[in-house]
């Protein structure tokens, strides 16, 4: 602040309200009649209230006994249109941690690119102490609240998972900067399809579910999903994270059995 | 070449009558007189190397280090005054973050001496503030291959297979040159340049120094890194018993 | 009638959401009851049966947030940072009071994007006694010897008006209503409230927290035989001497 123009020294300016609302940055008061006022949230209105676009849907994720499971499928649909057939939903942060986002992509590819430059700074700062997935949970969760404080949220869900110094991590955070942990998780529809599945698998023998079993459930779980969530595609990836690091699979799919549409009556062109 | 500006070496903006800036020349003077850096461009990758010069037994081991990692795949040393030595290296991380963020790719090598040259000599335009005292070494891989490149503090900038600056830098460049670089290994290079930082060491005029050795290369994936310890002990070690038969 | 002739449809991000949960605290003679159920939920889902809605702020003090999860977690780390500014400026804690008025002013500070967040401050006063107080989500608030809030808040303190305020109740001749009532009862009212509140409310239920303060000086033997207790006063010489802060969990239903 330049002291000499701020209102105590300058006399054209006691007594002055317009002066105590918006200083005048450089002193030049009386003829500086173009001060725009100090931006605030509400200064443009209402105008960044966003819909999202282009849309990722759920991500599922389980503790298990090595570690963090976690999937989504590789569709990025546009409205109902299955746009993106070839998406990564998953995306590995450092060693120790990967997050799955559903929601808007564009605001994902975002998040993807903070993450990675801060990695890199992190690389470069060469000091020892490597961000794990709680430093990462704790930074997301910071910049999601504060970008719904400034009513212009990143319109995503998000799954943080890792594994660091033998400990498990996993964790939600979304577009309100709503956050909470648990041995299950899932977002979108996997919520209401996925999670009672998971839960029942789960609960209770986080620290006895072996890798099998756990890619067991998180595979019925995605093949539910399939079947009942008309904005998912069968071609999906299951990362884990482990004490061995992080390892995104290749996409994968589900067998599913759609016969049973034949059996039903009026079913195309039959009439019985 | 030393002289005086008497009356043209006071500011930066200042032309003495036979064209030069001295300010910038008595840049360079920092530089030349602080402790040895030097740079191997080799097959598979790139080695850099400083000989720290310690000036207090109670300095901790490691200390202000003159090499720094300004992205994945790019190292910087500098020789010169260590102060600007780390401005420059955080001006580095920030081009290249830009770089990445703009392009959605890795900075090359060239693109980023490019930014930092330009960088460099915008300090030498004005009486407002002084160039930067030190020269930059900046090594790594892109998808070129190995780069290196030397910027100055005039803001001039040139790509090397080796390269040297500060008070051993005329021993240095004759023993660089004496060595087919092209076809060494990063590990090997790693040995040859320990050796040189040895021997330009001179023990009479300054006291203790510490080596400091980094690598990117095939062995590293491409990240810039500290040279490990057992490797770094091994070629400490070789460098000081060559030393001991040269001195016989 | 196509919907396309019509005037644009606005969107509108609401960004607030309600995530369930129950909160109550009851001051004592000489301690203060501060619990909360743990699970978190929206709409018809449960998010969490594991999230804590109820905070240590100091060995004297612990707040309890409820309303929509994420104001609730971000104000109470701004408390937090705070009194640790108090801590360093004074070289002491904040007291309850202070902490209580404190709370005002920056809920107070966001009154045209409030917190939206019932809090419940419990711990113990300057004076020894035990105290409560409560908040509005724009920092309105009152000492009270209990409140509870919340999704059950309706089912939960018309129970407490009855059994800590004695209200509809007469008392037998002869022998008057307690002006404060002992830790045990107390500890049990709080159960009772939690049950019966998660057997008629959705949103409550997985578990329970309690956090108990005591007073300077008062004994902690009926706490030492309780299960799953577990003292979290920090300061080491306070164990001896000064308040005492402890936590008791317990399971509530899963439906």
């Amino acid at each position: 602040m330049n002291f000499s123009s701020h209102s105590t020294m300058n006399p054209m300016a006691w007594g002055n309200l317009r002066e105590d609302a918006y200083p005048e940055p450089f002193g030049a008061y009386s003829h500086n009649q173009g001060v725009k006022p100090r931006a605030d949230a509400f200064t443009d209105g209402v105008q960044r209230t966003q819909q999202p676009i282009v849309t990722g849907t759920s991500v599922l994720a389980i503790k298990y006994k090595d570690g963090i499971m976690m999937a989504a499928d590789n569709l990025a649909s546009y409205g109902s249109l299955a746009r993106f057939k070839d998406i990564q939903r998953l995306h590995a942060v450092g060693d120790y941690t990967v997050i799955g986002a559903g929601g808007d992509m564009s605001d994902f590819q975002y998040l993807q690119q903070i993450l990675d430059d801060l990695m890199v700074e992190e690389f470069a700062a060469e000091d020892g102490h490597p961000l794990g997935p709680a430093e990462i949970y704790e930074y997301l969760s910071q910049i999601m609240y504060g970008r719904r404080s400034k009513i212009n949220p990143l319109w995503n869900s998000l799954l943080v998972g890792g594994f660091k110094d033998g400990k498990r991590f996993l964790g939600y955070v979304d577009l309100l900067g709503t956050t909470y942990t648990a041995s299950t998780l899932a977002t979108g529809y996997g919520a209401y399809i996925a999670q009672p599945l998971l839960r029942k698998a789960v609960e209770g023998r986080e620290d006895t579910l072996t890798e099998e079993e756990a890619r067991e459930i998180i595979k019925e779980s995605m093949k539910v999903l399939y079947y009942r969530d008309a904005r998912s595609l069968n071609k999906f990836q299951i990362a884990t994270i482990t004490e061995k690091g992080a390892v995104i699979s290749e996409s994968m799919s589900s067998e599913t059995i759609w016969a049973f549409a034949e059996g039903i009556r009026g079913y195309g062109a039959q009439t019985s | 070449m030393t002289s005086i500006g008497t009356g043209y070496d006071l500011s930066s903006s200042t032309y003495s009558p036979d064209g030069r800036i001295f300010q910038v020349e008595y840049a360079n003077k920092a530089v030349e007189n602080s402790g040895t850096a030097i740079g191997l461009r080799v097959k598979d990758g790139i080695v850099l190397a400083v000989e720290k010069l310690v000036h207090s037994k109670l300095l901790v081991p490691g200390a202000n280090r003159r090499i720094q990692t300004v992205d994945r795949h790019i190292g910087v040393a500098t020789a010169g005054l260590l102060a600007d030595g780390r401005h420059f290296a955080n001006r580095a991380r920030d081009e290249a973050s830009g770089y990445r963020d703009t392009y959605q790719s890795p900075p090359p090598l060239k693109a980023l001496a490019d930014r930092m040259g330009l960088y460099v000599q915008a300090y030498t335009l004005y009486s407002s503030v002084r160039p930067f005292g030190i020269s930059g070494i900046i090594g790594g891989i892109d998808k070129t291959g190995p780069a290196l490149y030397v910027v100055e503090p005039s803001g001039v900038y040139y790509g090397y297979h080796g390269a040297a600056v500060g008070k051993g830098r005329q021993l240095a460049k004759t023993e660089l040159e004496k060595l087919k670089l092209a076809e060494l290994s990063t590990r090997e290079a790693i040995f040859e340049a320990a050796r040189i930082i040895h021997l330009v060491h001179d023990d009479a005029k300054d006291k203790e120094f510490e080596l400091e050795l980094s690598w990117v290369g095939e062995e590293t994936g491409g990240l810039h890194l500290p040279v490990p310890k057992d490797l770094f002990d091994e070629a400490d070690k070789k460098a000081r018993a060559e030393l001991m038969v040269v001195d016989d | 009638m196509s919907p396309s002739a019509q005037a644009p449809i606005r969107h509108d991000f609401n960004p607030y959401t309600e995530n369930g949960g129950t909160i109550l605290a009851i001051a004592g003679a000489d301690f203060a009851v501060i619990a909360g159920d743990t699970r978190q939920s929206e709409g018809y889902n449960i998010q969490t049966r594991y999230a804590p809605k109820v905070f240590r702020l100091t060995d004297k003090a612990v707040l309890a947030v409820n309303g929509f999860a994420a104001d609730g977690n971000m104000f109470v780390k701004k408390v937090k940072q705070r009194l640790e500014w108090y801590r360093h400026a004074h070289a002491k804690d904040m007291p309850l009071h202070a902490i209580a008025r404190l709370i005002q002013t920056m809920l107070y500070a966001k009154r045209f994007f409030p917190y939206y967040v019932y809090n419940i401050l419990g711990g113990i006063e300057e004076d020894g006694t035990g105290a409560v107080y409560s908040f509005d989500p724009v920092g309105s608030y009152e000492r009270e010897a209990c409140r509870a809030a919340g999704a059950a808040q309706s089912l939960v303190q018309p129970f407490l008006d009855n059994q800590i305020y004695f209200k509809n109740q007469q008392a037998a001749p002869g022998s008057p209503h307690p002006a404060h009532l002992p830790l045990n009862q107390v500890l049990a009212l709080v159960t009772d409230s939690f049950t019966s509140a998660t057997e008629r409310h959705i949103e409550v239920g997985d578990g329970l927290e309690i956090y108990i303060v005591l007073a300077k000086g008062r004994n902690s033997n009926e706490l030492e035989s309780l299960k799953g207790v577990a003292e979290v006063t920090t300061a080491s010489e306070a164990i001896a001497t000064g308040e005492r802060l402890f936590v008791l969990r317990r399971e509530l239903k899963k439906d």
